[in-house]
């Protein structure tokens, strides 16, 4: 277990293009944080800094209360799980897992002993002698599992691991990573663009966009106070619905209905959750539902509230159809964000 | 009965036309060793088949031609294979460990440096033959088996392919060797050449097959007899210096016929071994 900290890191290529802007934050020992964004965020150069694979152009990185900017990426006491699983072709899954060892000089014996040991752990006792070519997606996928657990590490990293994945599989290995990293509780970092991953996975979500720290919390921080409108509109499927608000004195209204209270001067925009839209006789939200779609357990109203799109999630008890439906919106739900700046009021 | 299209008959007198052109100089000179050299003379390549194939064979493989009488059939088809074993294996070290340093290390220039590489393939041997020589005497290595493979041993052909192979290894391969602590020459050794298995055979047909088919250079490197290839040793026999001497056209004969046999026999060895790496793509 090791805790990481980042003092000021920063990375800007030699081209002149910031791929982060300098930010300071730690990882608690033993923790599962998430780093999630869009493509081009800026999470994924972030990870390989810790790597190793990436240099650090400012600040400081130290893992476990040692400096490692100018450490090897072998001697950073890491293990690091690829997107495209990275095994060696040629190398059946024992070799592949204990390749790492083997260059760090560990007895045969005791290279045999852990093997077994992490292939145990992975159900991946029946597939030692076979060659990655030879496996699915998913046992592959434990095979790199493998390859990092054996080396005891002090801190995980995964690149996104889940991405070559098909969606069910996915589902599956994401419980599974979480429950080995909990029975291991070695410090991970985890990256990925997919926020389902992302809220179902870690203990704490860092947002990240154009090479920015948005905002970090728990899982439930994120979704229910988000800091900003695009960790608003980022994290959860159907997003936020983010519409524009009028101030009224100390009063917030959206379509005419009060909403909140701010001393905000300026342009407020309100992003309400699709599920803190309640049909209702008396609201006063009048949306016109153009399309339903049917979830099963629940359904998405897709219409127009005003002149904006939003999106409202109902229960299917409430029997739905296409045209006006009267709404109105749990109290305190709404969030309300500077038009301007995008930061939370 | 079963029908038979006309255009499998068209197709098979194509494929059988062809095998029957590049066939025939072969089997006539089989037939050629079998008759008596006086014969050839004569009457040329014929239909018939005489009884002098095992006379023929022992005098190419056992008996020794020239002053010296070093140069038999057998140590010059050992010197054939040092060069082609020598030429093959070298170029694809050399090869390898260019590409290698171009690929993966940041060095200033390695672009330029592959295009000077490149450009070599520009100048063969033959332009720049004189001074490969002079360079060669100098260093004292005229007939020795260094001085027959290494002026030859630099290979833009090898590197560029190299290159292009090393290219195409994912990122991520070299990145997880690194976190697995595997420094430049372990993942060389233990990564790079393993999954190059298919190029290098594919290498080796073809390098193996010019190396042994080298002419120019071994005539120009090497005078003792002893130290003649095939290739080069197969000239020597039909050169004769009195007129009335009957070339051993025979012995030479053979002795073409046994030069053939090795390149087949590595394209056939390396080509399944080449194709069965392709199918079982892995990378």
């Amino acid at each position: 277990m090791a805790q990481v900290t980042f003092d000021t890191i920063g990375k800007t290529y030699p081209n002149g293009f910031e791929a982060l802007k300098p930010t300071s934050f730690g990882i608690e020992p033993g923790e599962f944080a998430v780093l999630v964004g869009p493509s081009g965020c800026g999470k994924s150069t972030l990870l390989r800094m810790v790597a190793g694979l990436e240099e650090i152009t400012s600040g400081e990185l130290s893992i476990a209360g040692r400096v490692v900017n100018d450490v090897d990426p072998a001697d950073r006491d890491i293990a690091m799980v690829f997107q495209n699983y990275a095994l060696y072709p040629h190398m059946t899954v024992r070799r592949n897992i204990g390749y790492g060892l083997k260059n760090r000089g560990t007895s045969k014996q005791e290279i045999a002993a852990k093997v077994d040991e992490a292939a145990s752990l992975l159900n991946l006792r029946d597939y030692l002698d076979r060659k990655p070519s030879q496996l699915s997606g998913g046992q592959r996928q434990r095979v790199a599992m493998g390859r990092a657990i054996v080396r005891d590490p002090a801190l995980f990293l995964f690149d996104e691991p889940l991405s070559n994945l098909d969606a069910k599989l996915r589902n599956q290995m994401r419980i599974e990573i979480k429950a080995l990293q909990r029975r291991l509780g070695v410090t991970s970092i985890y990256v990925t663009h997919d926020q389902v991953e992302a809220m179902t996975m870690a203990d704490r979500i860092i947002v990240m966009n154009e090479g920015r720290i948005e905002q970090i919390g728990t899982p439930s921080e994120v979704y229910h106070s988000p800091a900003t409108e695009f960790v608003a509109s980022f994290m959860g499927a159907p997003p936020m619905n983010l519409m524009p608000a009028e101030l009224d004195g100390g009063q917030v209204r959206l379509f005419g209905a009060t909403i909140g209270e701010t001393t905000h001067t300026g342009d407020v925009r309100a992003g309400v959750r699709p599920e803190d839209f309640l049909p209702d006789p008396e609201g006063t939200l009048m949306m016109n539902v153009e399309i339903i779609e049917e979830l099963g357990a629940h359904r998405l109203l897709h219409g127009t509230l005003g002149d904006t799109s939003v999106t409202v999630q109902v229960n299917n008890e409430n029997g739905a159809g296409v045209g006006p439906i009267k709404l109105s919106i749990k109290p305190g739900a709404a969030c309300l964000f500077d038009r301007k700046s995008g930061q939370r009021l | 009965m079963r029908k038979v299209k006309l255009s499998a008959v068209i197709d098979h007198g194509v494929l059988i036309l062809g095998s029957l052109f590049m066939m025939l100089p072969l089997l006539m000179l089989l037939q050629m060793t079998t008759i008596p050299d006086t014969e050839i003379i004569r009457t040329g390549p014929s239909l018939t088949v005489g009884d002098q194939f095992d006379d023929n064979f022992n005098k190419a493989m056992f008996e020794a031609s020239g002053f010296s009488g070093e140069n038999t059939g057998l140590s010059m088809l050992k010197n054939s294979f040092i060069l082609g074993i020598g030429f093959a294996v070298g170029k694809i070290v050399i090869g390898m460990m260019a590409a290698y340093a171009i690929v993966y290390f940041r060095l200033r220039f390695a672009t330029f440096a592959f295009w000077l590489i490149f450009t070599t393939l520009l100048l063969p041997l033959e332009v720049r033959i004189l001074p490969s020589y002079e360079v060669v005497q100098w260093l004292g290595m005229l007939n020795t088996y260094q001085g027959l493979i290494i002026p030859l041993i630099a290979s833009a052909t090898a590197t560029f392919f190299f290159r292009q192979f090393f290219r195409s290894v994912p990122e991520e391969l070299v990145e997880a060797a690194r976190i697995d602590g595997a420094g430049p020459v372990k993942f060389f050794i233990d990564i790079l050449v393993p999954l190059s298995r298919t190029m290098i055979a594919a290498m080796f047909i073809i390098m193996f097959v010019y190396g042994w088919n080298q002419y120019l250079w071994p005539t120009m490197i090497t005078t003792d007899e002893d130290m003649y290839t095939l290739v080069r040793g197969i000239k020597q026999i039909v050169q004769v210096l009195e007129g009335a001497v009957v070339p051993e056209f025979g012995r030479s004969n053979v002795l073409a016929l046994i030069a053939v046999i090795p390149p087949v026999l590595v394209v056939v060895f390396f080509q399944s071994w080449f194709v069965k790496g392709l199918t079982e793509s892995d990378k």
